[in-house]
């Protein structure tokens, strides 16, 4: 194997490598993790930053977030590193314990995220409760038309707890929720065809263009990320992580898969640069345009697909799994939020909506802003030091550190 | 994708790179009404508009919106009011004419429907569609807010007349609750498909809410907030129209 082949292994599958001669002989399934892959839970905590950043109002910030600098977003990155780290851990289970203890496994981290979702719903109608309440302006009085709902809370809280209600910024922990429920049958499958499960996937997500395939959602429309396309990462994610980055390895290291790459991203960041700087529409052919827009985020847009699938390219290339930074004290927090990321996302939520709260109140300037998204990071971080510095703890006193339960607690995090 | 929402750093360059290009909001005593260039104008055309203003008028606006076209009990101090006065304050001798269709609580869908035929009733010169909000709301399906969009600047076209589209207001209180972001990509797609003009009074108000020209946050009793965003929103709508059709004002006056 050659040493960029090497690399771009490392990309993906890292650790998955080792396992695959331990395996079951008919499957290539990845048993062993001498050590976590510390570029999942970098790019992890990463994607769970720039969400909480997106989803303050606009700041200084805001100009860091990789969505203006292409079509794809950290969205992306958090549903293909969840789902890889999924398959990973709860993978193993079920190779080790059988199908009904990893099913169950899944179903239980299922609840947890139903449960801080149910969490967060709850911090969000308290804060809308307060504005409806305080907030007057007759400028606008049309928009202050979306609390309505508040006047009938038996519908709202019912159809909240039935996922179909989902305010802003609520949308991403029902997808990750539909998606762990139908990970016990995927993993299944894949470990015995994986190259059948994807093109399966990739069938869903075409049926999904092709007939509007939707969930129905409260008081109209449709979800916000559609579960029937957002799948294809989440499976995608898992088959790199059951070997199918192994396989790739020769395509993603050739240098002509790099070039298309780059050309890709470069097309993508001139076009969002024509969505801030108007005047350089002139140079885009309106036959493009045409072709691209809408680029539809409910249904994870081809163009989407393929700007993360060449930003994760790049990536995996040029940042090797043995990089010196990946252990420096500077990226760790990064690393520690990624390592706990449903806690950490539900902290970002509600973090964001604290600090809609902080700017109301306050009044929203530049620098409070800044302030505002600053302080949050910080506390993210926090928070994810205590939960490392608590598990280190509570991992010595027991005895089971070593146990697939105590690693999938770990991954836990991830999945 | 959600291509509003960040520009503020955009927003101050551009405003830096083509300040002086073409003056930005007339001089109001209290307020300013600062607005970035770019903003203020388009390439799409507006033949018709720029043919009345040459013929010296009537210059026949009509402004189809929903609630956020007004305000309520001070309708003469809403922006379509303010429009009227702004332009027969900068086009001297030229008969304008703004009047108002509302339609509270439609859908573009609901609003498209009845646009052709508004428009072969009035005979006006440019229609400016106000909508979104509504749809924002209720989020309905962003294809069949974009299909209805597209139907209702066909029908509009078929009249006769120009349009403008304007898209939602930027309400920061609500943020956590209506997500526009959709729904004004929609908008400027259709437009450009189109071919017609649209005033960004999402990224005007959020500019201005910025730079500390307003404060849209704070909770405000009383319309005096209100009057004075609409008195600018008239102000910088009007720049708008004068500077997509291609009108110089400084030669309209040299020929009366």
């Amino acid at each position: 194997m050659t040493s960029v082949a090497d690399q771009v292994i490392g990309a993906h599958a890292g650790a998955a490598a080792h396992g695959i001669a331990r395996s079951a002989p008919a499957v290539s399934i990845p048993v062993a993790a001498t050590e976590r892959e510390l570029r999942l839970d970098l790019f992890r905590g990463l994607a769970l930053w720039l969400i909480f950043i997106d989803h303050l109002p606009p700041n200084i910030l805001t100009w860091l977030t990789i969505r203006n600098y292409g079509f794809s977003d950290a969205t992306e990155i958090f549903i293909f590193i969840s789902g890889y780290t999924a398959a990973f851990v709860y993978g193993r289970a079920l190779l080790d314990r059988g199908f009904v203890v990893a099913a169950a496994r899944i179903l239980k981290r299922v609840w947890q995220i139903y449960v801080a979702h149910v969490f967060l719903f709850t911090i969000f109608l308290a804060e809308i409760s307060y504005v409806a309440s305080s907030f007057e302006n007759p400028l606008y009085s049309e928009e202050m038309g979306i609390l309505d709902f508040l006047k009938q809370p038996d519908v709202t809280i019912v159809q909240a707890m039935l996922l179909k209600f989902r305010p802003v910024n609520m949308d991403v922990l029902p997808l990750y929720i539909v998606l762990m429920l139908f990970l016990p049958p995927i993993l299944w499958l894949m470990q015995r065809k994986a190259d059948l499960t994807l093109a399966l996937s990739v069938a869903l997500y075409a049926l999904t263009w092709e007939f509007d395939l939707a969930l129905p959602a409260y008081p109209n429309g449709v979800w916000y990320f559609n579960p029937f396309a957002w799948q294809l990462l989440f499976v995608f994610g898992a088959w790199c992580a059951l070997g199918g980055a192994k396989r790739m390895s020769r395509i993603l290291s050739s240098p002509v898969t790099l070039w298309i790459c780059g050309a890709y991203l470069l097309f993508a960041f001139y076009t969002t640069l024509t969505w801030h700087v108007p005047q350089l529409n002139h140079f885009m052919p309106r036959i493009i345009e045409r072709w691209m827009y809408p680029i539809d985020k409910t249904n994870l847009d081809v163009l989407r697909f393929a700007h993360f699938l060449a930003l994760a390219a790049l990536t995996v290339h040029f940042l090797p799994k043995d990089w010196p930074g990946l252990t420096s004290p500077w990226l760790r927090p990064l690393i520690l939020c990624g390592q706990h990321s449903l806690e950490i996302f539900c902290i970002g939520v509600f973090l964001a909506f604290a600090g809609h709260f902080i700017l109301a109140e306050v009044g929203g300037g530049a620098g409070i802003h800044f302030v505002v998204s600053l302080c949050g990071i910080l506390i993210m971080s926090g928070a994810a030091w205590i939960f490392s510095w608590y598990k280190r703890v509570a991992g010595k006193g027991g005895s089971r550190t070593k146990s697939a339960d105590g690693d999938a607690d770990l991954a836990g995090g991830g999945a | 994708m959600r291509a509003i929402g960040i520009p503020i750093l955009s927003l101050m360059m551009l405003a830096g790179l083509t300040a002086g290009s073409s003056p930005s909001c007339a001089d109001d005593a209290t307020k300013s009404c600062e607005v970035p260039a770019y903003l203020l104008t388009s390439d799409s055309p507006l033949s018709k508009v720029a043919a009345a203003v040459k013929a010296g008028g009537p210059v026949n606006i009509l402004v189809v919106g929903s609630r956020s076209s007004t305000i309520s009990g001070a309708e003469g101090d809403a922006y379509p009011a303010r429009l009227q006065a702004a332009l027969r304050e900068k086009l001297p001798g030229v008969t304008v004419n703004v009047s108002v269709e509302m339609a509270a609580r439609k859908t573009a869908e609901e609003v498209a429907l009845e646009l052709g035929k508004l428009a072969e009733e009035k005979k006006p010169t440019l229609v400016v569609w106000q909508t979104g909000t509504v749809d924002a709301i209720r989020s309905v399906d962003t294809d069949n807010f974009r299909g209805a969009i597209d139907d209702g600047v066909a029908a509009l076209q078929k009249a006769g007349a120009d349009v403008v589209l304007m898209n939602m207001q930027y309400s920061p209180r609500t943020e956590t609750m209506i997500s526009p972001n959709a729904y004004i990509d929609n908008m400027r797609v259709a437009a450009q498909q189109h071919d017609v003009p649209l005033f960004d009074r999402f990224a005007i108000m959020h500019q201005w809410n910025e730079s500390g020209e307003f404060d849209l946050f704070r909770a405000v009793h009383g319309v005096d907030l209100a009057k004075r965003v609409h008195n600018c929103l008239g102000r910088a709508l009007s720049t708008f129209m004068i500077e997509t059709a291609r009108i110089n004002p400084a030669e309209l006056r040299i020929q009366r």
